[in-house]
């Protein structure tokens, strides 16, 4: 069955992880995975608008949901934190039909209307509830066995769980462990895998969010990860970009490569490193590609 | 049913630490609690634990259960173990906190972030003859926060005090909006300020981490946003934290996407060069990355800067939406 999903890329993507946004596209592509990129949709917010107009919030993420809505598509994102604003924006205005009326309203200067049963989801659950792992592992034309990668899944697509679908879907706080398998990799099991990346401090107490940080890298690291993976672009920036600084902070010897979610899928159905932008990164991510096998003769996607 | 307990030991004597596991009989009703209790009664008389009232409301039987901080007397075995008997539990002492033994922490550090905060009322002005009159609706918001049986759950798993022990910490913080949101409070303002100092309101990482675990619903984490907007309305933002949320806001009023370039500058103060010279390196390193995206080198406000097409639709969008702010609850009158 084809997917086509309304595509939320999120600001990162389209900002400082660009090679998330390319990465995205080109894996989605290979997957047979059809994305309508919504270019004018707004920035979820990230919880940072909450803070002092959680009203402004409501009424731009209502809006991208109408979008999605409007073209008769489920909405895909690409990010941890979209993910939990979204998933926490749904749950409060289906909660509160008189305030999703006013936000109607509002929206109807564009022709547009949100009701709330659009399904949300991240690239992750996608990956394992509708396109299936079993059909994931039929494409692996590069198993990536030998490696060990540690799980890394960002706070919001799994707190707070009561909105975030996990009575329906109890499984979706293994997802990253079993995709990773999925693709022939270890996964490693770890403290800091659920933990926060410290990101959201960073501008605001930067010893305290690199300290966090480089404690989740380290503790991987010291049991024997090659990597981490995750399915958020704002962990990505604390952990990768914000890696030698963390470094510096915590004095610990850390160097590991952060890897977004669909690198690693396309590296295991051999796409090309290049071709995702893991020449992009601030770790370097050569020691890991050196490491994997080369891609099976059929692998040409 | 069996249930496997592996149990987390702590020797007071040396502080070494080990892990004890039993095996036990349970019926479905059986809590963690129960568990507990019957291996120290029939198993092991030296396993120390604390628990009082069983029903989840003196908050005493607080731990780590399977790396997350929850009530014991709350949590049936069978619901832990989804009723696969190959589960073993892991039981812990609540984390943040030193161990006295097994399962009892030092609850000290939790009670000293709980005075820090004043946890008292501080009205002002001659005391009413009767009792003191407040709206039913001024006090609806605030039951929350009334809900919170310091059982320290929330500190236990507090991923900012994991690294950073001067963080006032979410039970606390939940408890000063307690106050700052009671009307009948006079140092609302004076109180906005103290938070909002270092190891305040603006400390927190907005992990969820306390929403996920606390029992009662308390959901420290919204109480400490709503105090960084009762702060921001204070006019109390000369700190990075509320800086940074303007320039946040300010970016997607503008362009309808977030600017990244200017979030740094933006919530430390263009002036801060001593920070601003800290991060260079890294930003030359994320610029030779290609993970500065020269778009957004125009600061958001600016002619030229960086925008998504059809703005105008978004800031109708944004303008309208200040309606939608609910009205506050005042103070009624004494009738004295």
């Amino acid at each position: 069955m084809a997917l086509k999903y309304a595509f939320w890329p999120g600001c990162v993507s389209k900002g400082a992880a660009p090679e998330l946004y390319v990465s995205t596209n080109r894996v989605a592509q290979a997957l047979g995975i059809e994305l309508v990129e919504l270019d004018t949709a707004t920035c979820t917010g990230a919880g940072v608008i909450q803070e002092q107009n959680p009203e402004m919030g409501d009424a731009l993420n209502a809006r991208t949901f109408a979008m999605a809505q409007q073209l008769g598509l489920p909405l895909m994102n690409i990010c941890s934190t979209c993910q939990g604003i979204e998933s926490m924006v749904q749950d409060k205005l289906a909660k509160h039909p008189d305030y999703l009326a006013k936000v109607n309203d509002i929206l109807a200067d564009e022709g547009l209307h949100y009701t709330p049963d659009l399904e949300i989801k991240n690239f992750l659950w996608v990956l394992v509830e509708d396109f299936g792992l079993d059909r994931l592992k039929s494409m692996v034309t590069r198993p990536l066995t030998g490696l060990k990668l540690g799980p890394f899944y960002g706070c919001y697509i799994l707190r707070p769980s009561e909105i975030l679908g996990m009575d329906e879907h109890p499984d979706r706080n293994k997802y990253l462990e079993m995709v990773i398998e999925a693709v022939g990799a270890e996964p490693v099991d770890y403290e800091g895998k659920k933990k926060c990346c410290g990101f959201p401090l960073l501008t605001i107490n930067r010893d305290n969010s690199l300290k966090q940080a480089g404690n989740h890298i380290h503790e991987a690291q010291d049991l024997g990860a090659d990597a981490l993976v995750s399915p958020c672009p704002l962990c990505h920036l604390n952990l990768d970009a914000q890696q030698p600084a963390a470094k510096q902070v915590t004095h610990y010897n850390i160097d590991l490569p952060i890897l977004h979610l669909p690198q690693m899928i396309g590296l295991a159905i051999g796409i090309e490193p290049k071709d995702m932008r893991l020449d992009h990164h601030v770790v370097s991510t050569k020691k890991l590609l050196s490491k994997l096998p080369a891609p099976a003769a059929t692998a040409s996607r | 049913m069996k249930v496997k307990l592996k149990v987390k030991r702590t020797d007071p004597g040396t502080g070494e630490t080990s892990y004890s596991r039993y095996q036990i009989d349970t019926v479905e009703s059986t809590t963690l609690l129960d568990a507990l209790i019957q291996v120290r009664e029939y198993e092991d008389g030296t396993l120390a634990l604390r628990c009082s009232c069983r029903s989840a409301i003196c908050g005493s039987c607080a731990m780590r259960v399977d790396g997350r901080a929850r009530l014991a007397c709350r949590a049936k075995v069978i619901a832990i173990t989804r009723g696969n008997q190959e589960h073993e539990i892991t039981v812990e002492p609540m984390g943040n906190m030193p161990v006295i033994k097994d399962l009892v922490t030092d609850m000290e550090l939790f009670w000293s972030k709980i005075r820090q905060v004043k946890p008292y009322l501080q009205p002002e002005g001659p005391e009413p003859e009767g009792e003191y009159r407040v709206p039913n609706e001024a006090m609806l918001d605030l039951t929350h926060t009334m809900n919170c049986i310091m059982c320290g759950a929330c500190v236990s798993d507090c991923t900012v005090l994991e690294v950073d022990k001067n963080f006032i910490a979410p039970a606390a913080l939940a408890k000063a909006y307690r106050f700052v949101g009671d009307p009948r409070d006079a140092h609302q303002v004076e109180r906005l300020r103290q938070y909002s100092e270092y190891g305040g309101i603006w400390d927190c990482t907005r992990c969820n981490m306390c929403v996920e675990v606390c029992p009662k619903g308390v959901a420290p984490m919204n109480r400490i946003l709503q105090l960084r907007e009762m702060a921001i309305e204070a006019g109390i933002t000369n700190n990075a934290g509320s800086r940074h949320t303007k320039i946040f806001t300010k970016s997607i009023e503008d362009g309808g996407r977030l600017n990244e370039v200017w979030m740094l500058p933006g919530s430390v103060g263009m002036f801060n060069v001593p920070r601003l010279v800290k991060e260079a390196p890294g930003a030359l390193k994320m610029l030779r990355a290609g993970k500065l995206p020269l778009s957004q080198m125009i600061p958001p406000g600016a002619p030229g800067s960086h925008k998504i097409s059809g703005m105008d639709r978004v800031k109708n969008v944004i303008r309208k939406s200040a309606a939608l702010k609910p009205k506050k609850a005042e103070v009624v009158s004494d009738g004295a």
